[in-house]
């Protein structure tokens, strides 16, 4: 559209003004943890739990949770921008970064340009290695110090804060190097490839 | 993933569009429709939503999603918003928005939460408070088309005065042998009231979803807790999960 219509009489109910290199356009503040996902919140327990580093059909790496749980943890402190349009500020996770797994399976450099992560109840999603590596992304496994609970992706789930956060995969059990790019389950739903929350990449051709 | 079927592949970007709302119908004492004329507007698949974007006189823009209520037949879109006390935009929406107002627009969005005549299997819709609305687009498509697919609606309120679209569930449950709607009142019941009181319990959703065996589509909407719950017993009682497809309105929907 050329011009946005004026709606007058609506005006921002913002209390505090957010600096404006912490909320990427269309966002709004909230102090709660909204919940978003597309079907049952799976009931895994640790106990049962294991994950997965994959490479096509060949496994490079793979633990229970004792031995995810003595790999070296890491903790960022980070905003996370839902495609919903919350973004909530300093949140905290503790885990286990891409690099260090890479490190744990003896991987010089990445095995390929491309990940899917799978998860329980069927969940997909995929993201560039370019975007994991270097500190960026994670498989965190504690949020502000505590258990991730299972409606926020407990046991364990993607991190990777710099994308919309359907990208951080909640339930995460297996990441899949992949030669080239496939979509997963938002990605093949309308949702955007990509998704930077500073371009708003919300849907396909954004 | 194989199980779950595509509704929308990659296309075309999704352009902001012109909305002008062309009449609005009060549904409760916090619940309003809006029924609106979109430029260009390409169609939708019931349970998709849409996002808006208000325009304020300083140029301050907010952006929220929202439910389509109407079925694809309908040439006019309608949305349904509630009253978010505290939210930014729905109070506006609800309270200040006249006929003949514009705003922008862009969707549909959302290929997951969706069912069509074409979707096979009984079709078990569960709702909590304003949850109803895309379920409501789901059971006027049906309607439209006169299919026969079984149906239940289950549908969980505060009272019968929040009841959304009460009169319209009411005709279409009357007129449809293959079409179930049951009301449970959570928080206060009218003098005489003869049907179901109280939560969404397991009990009460062995006995009138269809079984498990008969592979029924599952859509559960509402409050968060509310599909939490739901959609936990559903799985317990021995529905395939990938059968309940879920839709979580926030607490910070506003």
């Amino acid at each position: 559209m050329d011009k946005s219509p004026i709606s007058r009489g609506f005006r921002s109910k913002r209390q505090e003004q957010t600096p404006k290199d912490r909320l990427p356009p269309g966002q709004y503040v909230t102090r709660d943890f909204p919940i978003l996902s597309a079907g049952p919140t799976p009931q895994s327990k640790v106990e049962n739990w294991n994950f997965a580093l994959q490479f096509g059909g060949s496994l490079l790496g793979q633990w229970n949770w004792a031995e995810f749980e003595a790999l070296p943890q890491t903790t960022i402190k980070t905003d996370i921008h839902c495609v919903t349009k919350w973004s909530k500020l300093d949140t905290t996770w503790q885990g286990v970064t891409f690099d260090d797994l890479l490190k744990a399976v003896s991987l010089a450099k990445p095995r390929a340009a491309y990940i899917m992560a799978h998860c329980d109840g069927g969940y997909t999603t995929n993201v560039p290695v370019a975007d994991l590596v270097g500190g960026q992304g994670m498989i965190a496994t504690r949020y502000q110090g505590l258990p991730i609970l299972p409606a926020h992706g407990g046991p364990a789930r993607l991190l990777v804060p710099h994308l919309y956060f359907w990208k951080s995969a909640k339930w995460v059990r297996r990441l899949r190097f992949m030669e080239k790019d496939e979509r997963g389950f938002w990605e093949s739903l309308g949702y955007h490839n990509y998704g930077d929350p500073w371009k708003e990449q919300r849907y396909d051709g954004d | 993933m194989t199980a779950i079927e595509t509704a929308a592949g990659p296309g075309r970007r999704l352009e902001w569009r012109l909305a002008e709302v062309r009449d609005i119908v009060v549904e409760t004492s916090r619940v309003k429709s809006l029924v609106l004329r979109i430029t260009g507007w390409a169609g939708h698949l019931p349970g998709q939503h849409v996002d808006i974007r208000l325009t304020a006189e300083d140029g301050y823009q907010a952006q929220r999603s929202y439910s389509i209520a109407s079925p694809p037949e309908d040439e006019l879109l309608a949305l349904t918003v509630e009253h978010v006390a505290d939210g930014e935009v729905s109070p506006y929406l609800v309270g200040d928005l006249h006929a003949g107002d514009q705003f922008e627009l862009r969707g549909p969005i959302g290929g997951y939460f969706v069912w069509t005549v074409a979707t096979r299997g009984p079709l078990c819709l569960i709702a909590g408070g304003s949850g109803i609305v895309p379920l409501m687009a789901m059971l006027r498509h049906r309607a439209r088309r006169k299919v026969r697919t079984p149906a239940l609606l289950l549908y969980s309120s505060r009272s019968l005065e929040d009841v959304i679209y009460r009169e319209e569930l009411e005709v279409m449950a009357r007129r449809d042998p293959d079409l179930r709607v049951i009301n449970t009142l959570t928080r206060r019941q009218p003098e005489g009231w003869t049907g179901r009181r109280g939560r969404i319990d397991k009990a009460l959703l062995a006995k009138a979803c269809f079984p498990p065996e008969q592979t029924p589509k599952s859509f559960v909407c509402g409050p968060t807790p509310f599909v939490e719950n739901v959609s936990r017993l559903l799985v317990e009682l021995g529905h395939d999960p990938l059968t309940v497809k879920t839709e979580r309105f926030g607490p910070s929907g506003g």
